[in-house]
């Protein structure tokens, strides 16, 4: 595939060629570094030299939770769907909309707790995950784009028409998580002078999931969803047991997605089925094709750049959403694959790719 | 229930007008289907374009006012064909911008499935809110061409002109269209290439002319549709394609997608659907009664009720 003066100049490969190389000790001082850049992120407004990052109008520290963190989220549960096992989901919301409201009416009518309803969430996202998996996965391609879209829009219309929680209102006043004791770093309070808190807690869910992904990849439910992504039929042929495992990558976003929804309910204090509109679904499989489909780094940057730069450029408040479209125009006329692509070698043939995402 | 017995007639009338909108515009989504393989996603933006042209030719054009007095003979007459036309044309030509700046390159690459989808997302985000722009976000009151006057009763329904507008030259431009792929030179050519692109290159056939004009033909359907639209609902705004694209894609899927004849009756099902699971549920259902039927419909015909493989009548 002949590409573009720079189309084959891969980021991601030179990466993972150092990763390579590097010994035990020297990736897990890596690792732990680039955890403390990020996570001190929230204080780099106070600096001359980074206080570029800020963003106008609306605070930082609030933008790196909703939308950077957020997005990043589900940008990479998305991308156990869309990225490893090939299938094109194009109701995502659907699941972040079931964590937060789970949130919302378990907060308020009873006494349970955000760490306590949080499995009760990703349990539900997973449950509905799985209920719409079942009769649909057997679809392939933009049948199965179709249904999810639909399935995301019921889940939507179904809030926004049911008084009982709150109708076209929304549910508001949810509690905020109560205090955290972290070991060795004190009290972490969760309100709404706290956004730092927040981010912190949103980025480890994001390393927990990255995590997850990582070993999941390179054992058996990896294989199989690689096998699946390049040829349904051959994979079928060969022993994997397709259905099931397509079932269970959708049930694993569905649930990173449902986490997502329960942190932001209770940090957001109200919700409103406004918040989980198709754009949101879309939003976010753009995050995921931007920054590099299949591959974690290329997802999370995608996320971060897509969250972060219409809140950076507010200032042109009225334009900001064109200025969007056309760099999603832009960078994926040049770059069909994302900003970083996944590694070469995973890649389909050329074959499979013509029949693409199943 | 009881609404939809004592007005049976009138909501199966009004709900074949809505059908037959539909179909126009899931026409714009099966063309493209068919040669590309790939969901047009602009092409709720190209309807919304298709609404502002007939808006702009009418108010600005031809200067006619928002309340202004009834047309009349021939006034009329050159009015909306004006208007037809001038929709046509525009969402055709957006159509075919579209193709050129979201597809084309994308597609001589051959690249990954998803990344002309970002990209006519792109697109579509562009084109909505460059509208929404010039327009400030409001909506827009289009000036009333075609008088709504009742003609005539049938069965207890109320025959309104501008639904049997739509009633009698909808299916006549559908059956048009038909007509074109399936006894024209260029019909040919596109369903060459939706069977196979590569065997049609050989064949000598442009590949890229064929595109553009499967894009401008599912445009001007679209765009017909916009006026369609517009001479019964008088208003439009920037965001007004996304949920009537979202009905009329369910209909191209529901009849199959990339088949003409499917998203005909794809789109009259839709049609009919959604009028009386109104009546039935109240409106606020009727998206979800669409989506459960089409999840039904699905689970037993994977490919559409008429599938994707009816060569004879495949774009």
């Amino acid at each position: 595939m002949s590409m573009s003066k720079f189309g084959d100049f891969n980021l991601r490969d030179k990466g993972a060629n150092l990763w390579a190389g590097w010994d035990r000790p020297r990736r897990v001082v890596f690792v732990l570094a680039t955890i403390a850049v990020v996570a001190s992120l929230p204080f780099s407004g106070n600096f001359s030299f980074t206080n570029i990052l800020n963003t106008p109008i609306s605070s930082f520290q609030d933008v790196l939770v909703y939308p950077v963190g957020m997005f990043v989220l589900m940008a990479l549960g998305l991308n156990i769907v869309v990225g490893k096992s090939g299938m094109l989901d194009l109701g995502y919301v659907a699941f972040f909309a079931i964590g937060a409201y789970t949130m919302g009416i378990l907060g308020k009518h009873t006494h349970l707790n955000t760490w306590e309803i949080l499995p009760i969430g990703m349990g539900l996202a997973m449950f509905a995950g799985v209920l719409l998996g079942i009769p649909t996965l057997r679809l392939r391609g933009d049948y199965l784009a179709i249904v999810t879209m639909g399935f995301g829009e019921i889940i939507r219309i179904t809030a926004l028409n049911t008084q009982k929680i709150g109708g076209p209102n929304g549910i508001a006043n949810i509690p905020n998580p109560p205090s955290l004791k972290v070991p060795g770093v004190g009290v972490l309070d969760f309100n709404i002078m706290t956004p730092n808190s927040f981010f912190w807690l949103v980025l480890v869910l994001i390393l927990l999931t990255i995590w997850m992904i990582r070993r999941l990849s390179a054992r058996r439910p990896g294989r199989a969803w690689e096998a699946i992504r390049q040829d349904e039929d051959a994979a079928e042929l060969m022993g994997v047991p397709t259905l099931k495992y397509k079932i269970w990558s959708f049930v694993l976003g569905a649930g990173v997605g449902g986490a997502a929804g329960v942190v932001y309910a209770s940090k957001a204090l109200f919700i409103s089925p406004d918040g989980f509109t198709f754009n949101i679904s879309v939003l976010i499989l753009s995050c995921v094709v931007f920054g590099g489909i299949g591959n974690i780094w290329g997802v999370v940057l995608g996320g971060v750049v897509l969250a972060y730069l219409p809140e950076r450029i507010r200032f042109i408040s009225n334009a900001r959403q064109l200025v969007f479209g056309l760099v999603l125009i832009l960078v994926m006329n040049f770059r069909p694959d994302g900003i970083l692509p996944r590694k070469k070698r995973e890649k389909a043939p050329k074959a499979a790719s013509e029949s693409g995402v199943k | 229930m009881h609404t939809l017995i004592s007005q049976f007639w009138q909501l199966t009338f009004s709900g074949t007008v809505q059908g037959f909108i539909y179909v126009l515009i899931s026409l714009g989504y099966t063309m493209v289907y068919g040669v590309l393989r790939m969901i047009n996603f602009a092409n709720s933006e190209i309807f919304m374009i298709g609404t502002f042209a007939t808006v702009v030719i009418t108010r600005d054009v031809l200067g006619h006012q928002a309340n202004g007095a009834d047309l009349h003979g021939f006034t009329l007459l050159y009015t909306m064909l004006l208007c037809l036309l001038g929709s046509m044309l525009a969402s055709g030509l957006t159509a075919m911008l579209v193709e050129l700046v979201a597809y084309r390159r994308l597609r001589s690459r051959g690249t990954n499935r998803l990344a002309p989808l970002i990209s006519a997302i792109g697109m579509s985000i562009v084109l909505s809110e460059s509208v929404s722009l010039m327009t400030a976000g409001r909506a827009v009151p289009a000036p009333e061409v075609l008088h709504k006057s009742s003609l005539f009763t049938v069965l207890g329904a109320n025959i309104r002109i501008d639904q049997l507008l739509v009633f009698i030259v909808a299916p006549l431009m559908f059956l048009f269209l038909q007509r074109f792929v399936n006894h024209t030179r260029l019909g040919k050519g596109i369903r060459a290439v939706s069977m196979n692109e590569e065997t049609a290159k050989l064949m000598g056939i442009n590949l890229n002319r064929v595109i553009s004009i499967t894009f401008l033909i599912g445009g001007l359907m679209t765009g017909a549709a916009a006026f369609f639209f517009e001479t019964i609902y008088e208003a439009t705004k920037y965001n007004i394609g996304f949920n009537i694209g979202i009905a009329a894609f369910t209909a191209a899927v529901l009849g199959g997608i990339g088949n003409i004849r499917g998203a005909f009756i794809g789109g009259l099902m839709l049609g009919l659907l959604e009028t009386y699971a109104s009546a039935v549920l109240g409106s606020q259902w009727k998206a979800i009664t669409v989506f459960l039927v089409l999840v039904i419909v699905l689970l037993f015909r994977p490919n559409g009720l008429f599938g994707e493989a009816v060569q004879q009548t495949r774009v």
